[in-house]
């Protein structure tokens, strides 16, 4: 009983990562049932190496966002990273891999001494460089993407699976998210990210180091999307300049979904990669029903259904709190 | 107590902003186990003087010795650590994290690497049972109320082995029950011989727990005797810079009852909102209606239910002024037929803190102010610039952002912002909350020659003192039901208990 009450953390009630949680679960078992091929190890093992990316800009933005900010930069760094891994493939993955994290952790640390030296709210400076990295990007390929060298080991990294099962990228990926979540459950730096998210006043008063953690955030964001650019340039074959249009609205929709609040203070990185599988699955439902040949749904359409779906989880989580706010006042 | 050898010991501190002299030469020596009230207008320079002591600022001349070394901290943090602790008058904690976590943030327990929550909620459950508190640390803190939360704060610093412990308005929001609880920890810590410098505009709770008091008045200490020495107009007069009897004379000018019999505003039993149960209660022409009961009774609500400021289905009850019955439409309907209202949340219901004074006080009559929608700006500053004058607000210019303005003065904005519009009934919800004594005369007297005027107004506060100073009647409010009416009189703290007492 008295260990019971040590070892317990009570969750905060605003943080809701239970509607992710049903509608991802709810959503698997409809797919499985209705699509043959849902669960193959195919469509896992693809679906997985394309949502790594996705899931390892999440991480990053579930960091900004906790501590209140927000990180836009994030499309045109994967792009600018796909494009410099691109012509470093030759020297194999391991070049590849420190390349890609350099190349985010320059455009984040950038990110973060524009917003706590020059004051500069986190919308505006990100937006800055997601313009910037975007345009560099585009300057350095010439506007063409960049094929990779097909010798050594960067090509494997995008093709290959460990122990004949899991790609590469997702093995990162998997390394990755377990990092972070260790780093935000269990370490004096999650506590101070989701303090300076709340209340930074509090934070400096309480001896933690504010600018530190910003900065850390913004690299932390930035280091992820190089990778995820390792892993675009790894699995396209080239450099990409004009991809990862909109993703940071990817990833944002995805942590939103997983209950994270956009103010800050509060966030789960367990619920925000729900949020992206969620968000995947969608697409992943649609191009079933695609290949089914019932209908055609342009890919257009599919951004509008999945709009729509993301309106709907979060009228959702609205309408829980509400209740539970109701509960709360009357009792 | 031990008087020889002080643990605090402040010589001949300067500092100014801008070549303004914001403290001059100040003495204060602190002895370990005493309770000194520091007390002052604001602008007497007592804030200056804590964040001098504490490292947020840094002084221009003079030495602070405490614990029988030299000290000049870099942040309240640093000075915590060292064992000078301030707790400030908003908790300053995190209400999403644990108890625990607020104790112990920027100093985890940590084993290889990782935090060890059971160290350190054993740590923070240690650090709260000192203090007499018997509470789950594994809660997050926003479930806590607010009393608990300053205790908790009181927790975090008495851990860091504070040896002196400044506490700056620690009771502006907590209620009487609140207020018992925080003095017996106050108590407590006073036995363990800890000094503490209580910084606070309630005169009457440093009789409760002080030992002696220091006076500031522009930026100098005036006066530190005991308390037992001193009457409460005694330290009025001296923050003033007064005498005592020319106070008395300016308190027995006030007008004792309300002439008219014209009702203005009817309340027939009102509830909802889940804490409004059956409130009916009408307001004269020109009278000043006191609500009186603890936290929790409703007066905030039933203030909130006639301006429209919360729609909620549950509301019943009819209210009406001047015989027109008032839905339950939001505030522009309230506004349209009179009706103005003073949040108690001065800084987030009341100023917009980026906008300046100027722009503050014309929020509500923009419509009137405008032409062809444009809005007529010469005619804007005339009318600001009359209100600045006629209420003697203390601004620079009228472009000066109103978060840079003192309490009192914010206060006098909000009060121009609605005068502005001419309404018939007035809603102050503690309109002197966190107010220093000038300030709250000021307004005080701004109320009484209002309601001369012919205006209503409605005036809740949970300083009894202020009540029976201001208000022509008193009603009585419990558990969402209003009770009776005391009329001027009978108006006393213990009536008003003794009326909760009845039911």
């Amino acid at each position: 009983m008295k260990l019971n009450k040590w070892m317990k953390k009570s969750q905060h009630p605003l943080l809701r990562t239970e509607a992710v949680w049903v509608a991802l679960t709810l959503i698997i078992v409809f797919a499985s049932l209705r699509y043959d091929d849902f669960l193959s190890p195919y469509n896992i093992e693809s679906f997985f190496s394309y949502n790594s990316m996705f899931i390892l800009i999440s991480i990053g933005m579930c960091f900004v966002i906790m501590t209140g900010g927000i990180d836009l930069s994030v499309g045109g760094v994967v792009a600018l990273s796909s494009v410099m891994v691109a012509y470093v493939s030759p020297y194999g993955i391991v070049t590849a891999l420190i390349v890609g994290a350099l190349t985010g952790l320059i455009c984040g640390l950038i990110n973060a001494v524009v917003i706590i030296r020059l004051r500069i709210a986190p919308f505006i400076a990100t937006l800055a460089m997601m313009l910037a990295s975007r345009g560099v990007a585009l300057l350095v390929s010439g506007k063409q993407s960049v094929p990779i060298s097909w010798e050594g080991s960067f090509p494997e990294y995008g093709m290959g699976l460990m122990f004949d099962l899991i790609p590469w990228p997702v093995v990162v990926c998997l390394v990755i998210a377990i990092m972070a979540w260790v780093l935000l459950e269990k370490m004096p730096f999650g506590r101070a990210v989701l303090a300076v998210g709340e209340d930074e006043e509090a934070a400096k008063l309480m001896g933690l180091k504010v600018n530190k953690t910003i900065t850390l955030v913004y690299v932390i964001s930035g280091v992820l999307a190089g990778l995820a650019g390792v892993t675009l340039a790894a699995s396209f074959g080239a450099g990409q300049p004009a991809e990862g249009v909109g993703w940071e609205l990817i990833a944002i929709s995805a942590v939103v979904v997983g209950g994270t609040l956009l103010t800050g203070g509060l966030g789960s990185i367990t619920a925000s990669i729900a949020g992206v599988v969620l968000m995947g699955l969608i697409f992943n439902i649609l191009n079933f029903e695609n290949g089914y040949g019932s209908f055609t749904i342009s890919t257009y359409w599919q951004s509008v259904i999945r709009g729509l779906f993301l309106l709907l989880v979060l009228i959702i989580q609205a309408e829980v709190l509400k209740r539970l706010r109701n509960k709360k006042t009357a009792q | 107590m031990n008087w020889d050898s002080p643990i605090l010991q402040v010589t001949g501190i300067s500092k100014s902003f801008n070549n303004i002299p914001a403290l001059n030469s100040i003495d204060l020596s602190l002895n370990p186990g005493e309770v000194r009230a520091l007390i002052g207008q604001n602008g007497a320079g007592k804030s200056t003087l804590i964040k001098i002591l504490n490292g947020a600022y840094t002084l221009d001349s003079g030495s602070i010795l405490f614990d029988n070394k030299q000290v000049q901290y870099s942040s309240p943090y640093q000075a915590q650590l060292d064992g000078m602790s301030t707790i400030f008058q908003e908790v300053n904690l995190l209400g999403y994290r644990t108890v625990a976590e607020n104790i112990m943030a920027g100093r985890e327990i940590k084993r290889y690497g990782l935090i060890d929550w059971a160290a350190c909620n054993k740590f923070a459950d240690e650090a709260v049972k000192i203090l007499g508190l018997d509470i789950d640390v594994t809660r997050t803190l926003d479930s806590f109320n607010v009393a608990i939360q300053q205790l908790i704060a009181i927790a975090r610093s008495v851990s860091f082995n504070a040896k002196v412990l400044i506490m700056d308005e620690p009771t502006a929001s907590l209620d009487e029950a609140e207020k018992k609880t925080l003095f017996k920890v106050v108590k407590d810590l006073k036995t363990q011989g800890v000094a503490i410098l209580y910084v606070s505009h309630h005169l009457e709770e440093l009789f409760e727990i002080c030992d002696s008091v220091s006076v500031m008045r522009d930026g100098r200490m005036i006066e530190t005797s005991l308390i037992k020495d001193l009457t409460k107009k005694d330290m009025v007069a001296k923050m003033l810079g007064k005498r005592v009897e020319d106070i008395l004379s300016d308190e027995n000018a006030r007008p004792k009852v309300c002439a008219n019999d014209e009702v203005i505003l009817h309340v027939e039993k009102i509830s909802g909102s889940g804490v409004l149960k059956e409130v009916t209660f009408e307001l004269k022409k020109g009278e000043i209606l006191g609500l009186a009961g603890l936290l929790g009774s409703g007066r905030s609500e039933v203030a909130k239910r006639i301006f429209g400021a919360e729609q909620d289905d549950s509301y019943q009850g009819k209210i009406s002024i001047n015989d027109i019955t008032i839905g339950v439409n939001g505030p522009k309907i309230a506004i349209e037929k009179g009706i103005a209202f003073c949040s108690e949340d001065r800084k987030n219901e009341g100023i917009i803190p980026e906008m300046s004074v100027r722009e503050n006080m014309s929020l509500v009559i923009l419509d009137s102010l405008s032409k062809n929608g444009l809005i007529d700006k010469e005619k804007e500053m005339a009318l600001v610039d009359s209100y600045i004058k006629k209420l003697g607000i203390k601004v620079s210019d009228m472009e000066q952002p109103i978060s840079q303005l003192s309490g009192g003065n914010q206060q006098k904005v909000l009060l121009a912002r609605w005068m502005a519009n001419n309404p018939e009934v007035l809603i102050l919800d503690e309109p002197t909350r966190g107010i220093d004594v000038g300030a709250k005369s000021e307004i005080t007297d701004l109320i009484l020659s209002l309601a001369e005027q012919g205006l209503s107004v409605l005036f809740i506060s949970s300083e009894y003192e202020e009540i029976s100073a201001s208000c022509h009647k008193v009603l009585v409010m419990q558990e969402g039901i209003s009770r009776d009416y005391l009329h001027y009189d009978e108006i006393s703290e213990n009536a008003i208990l003794d009326e909760l007492g009845k039911h």
